[in-house]
């Protein structure tokens, strides 16, 4: 299983991984906000939290297309599923979306204190938001996957795999974007919407890999 | 060690592709499948190998205590070749023999054997087509699988390479292997048997 960790972190950092795609969208992304929104700097930053979930929510959801199907295209994925004797498909699953978070979506949260500044976020409320898209993050690489399972023998299976998993990672923002504010604005709490998050993360996490792997087991042709 | 497929019939999309194909295959045999373009032997290898649900029939295994199920029992090489264009080909076949477990043949040791010794720094996408699939069998050899499920194996290569893979192939055999192979060329195995299909 590392022997695959390090393939797929190699991949995702070498020329084409589009390790870097996502950080690019993310930053274009936040970047036009002030500009759309105008130079209200109070409100900038009680909508941040909110943008910057938003921004990163869309820009893990790039490279998720890819996951299994540029396995599928060369053939790698038929080898892997062949050696579930050895170990199960769940486990190569959840490696590949470890890789994937690595290389796609951690970028994104080291991106996010440098961007909350430009839309003039406090230092509690940058701090809070970058904690809680590293804990809500990897939730939408596994249940993406299950969407790039399911998709994986369409050739333009991306736009489908976000229509598919959006509607499962709305909790995951709801819960991101509160705990967020709650750390800011004095009344709500942050601790209760940040252990739901965990939760959700932890729930994901394992929903996700086995819908995938069952997926894809039935999938190949 | 002993694989047997009964009555094997598969489907694609509704049709059946093949029925009442039947084989046994022990230590040391070969099974050469033949046949028209369409005549199901892909589709064959991929059943066998446990990748497609099968129409009707079963495939036996009997192994022993270090491969137990067909489908980690065997190499599969496809018409794809299951590498990475951005690695190197050392980096892919090191995977390959990390990820299958059964260690077997150094990865330098693989490559001189498959006549590509000295372009393991390459990265994959700048290999030819030939070279690629040679690097494809290398492959075969850096971990260790009784059964080796090849489809078109010897497709791109020239006739020197050709003349190595069947000398790896009759080492495969005569080592207690077992191969099924789906081609249109002679292989090289005289030995073996011909399964014919769709005639």
């Amino acid at each position: 299983m590392l022997a695959l960790f390090v393939r797929e972190v190699r991949l995702g950092v070498r020329a084409g991984g589009g390790a870097l795609t996502g950080v690019l969208f993310f930053l274009a992304v936040i970047a036009t906000v002030p500009f759309a929104i105008g130079p209200d700097l109070n409100l900038l930053a009680r909508i941040g939290p909110a943008i910057l979930w938003i921004g990163a929510l869309l820009a893990s959801l790039l490279g998720l297309d890819r996951l299994f199907q540029a396995d599928r295209e060369d053939g790698s994925l038929d080898l892997i599923i062949l050696s579930t004797d050895r170990f199960s498909l769940v486990l190569a699953v959840i490696t590949k979306c470890l890789a994937h978070w690595v290389t796609g979506v951690l970028p994104l949260v080291i991106a996010a204190p440098l961007l909350g500044v430009l839309l003039n976020m406090t230092p509690e409320g940058i701090g809070a938001t970058t904690l809680t898209l590293l804990v809500g993050t990897p939730a939408i690489t596994f249940i993406g996957a299950a969407g790039a399972a399911v998709a994986v023998a369409l050739p333009r299976g991306g736009v489908l795999i976000s229509v598919l998993i959006l509607p499962l990672v709305i909790p995951v923002l709801i819960f991101g974007v509160s705990a967020s504010y709650g750390a800011v604005a004095e009344p709500d709490p942050f601790l209760p919407p940040f252990l739901m998050l965990t939760a959700l993360t932890l729930f994901l996490a394992v929903v996700g890999p086995v819908a995938a792997a069952l997926s894809l087991r039935w999938a190949s042709d | 060690m002993l694989l047997e497929a009964e009555n094997l019939a598969a489907e694609r999309g509704g049709e059946l592709v093949f029925s009442d194909i039947g084989f046994a295959l022990r230590e040391g045999d070969g099974l050469v499948v033949t046949g028209p373009n369409g005549a199901g032997k892909s589709t064959l290898l991929r059943a066998v190998a446990g990748l497609l649900p099968l129409a009707a029939g079963r495939v036996r295994f009997e192994g022993d205590a270090e491969f137990d199920e067909v489908g980690g029992a065997c190499h599969y090489l496809g018409h794809q070749n299951a590498m990475k264009t951005a690695l190197t080909v050392a980096e892919n076949l090191r995977f390959w023999r990390e990820f299958s477990g059964n260690a077997h043949l150094e990865i330098a040791e693989s490559l001189e054997m498959v006549g590509l010794g000295d372009i393991g720094h390459l990265p994959f996408g700048y290999l030819s087509t030939g070279q690629r699939r040679r690097a494809a069998i290398a492959k075969l050899l850096v971990s260790y699988r009784p059964v080796w499920l090849l489809d078109e194996p010897t497709a791109g290569l020239d006739k020197a390479s050709e003349t190595q893979f069947a000398e790896l192939m009759r080492a495969h055999l005569a080592d207690g292997g077992m191969i099924i192979a789906a081609t249109h060329h002679p292989l090289g195995l005289e030995d073996a048997a011909e399964l014919r299909m769709g005639a």
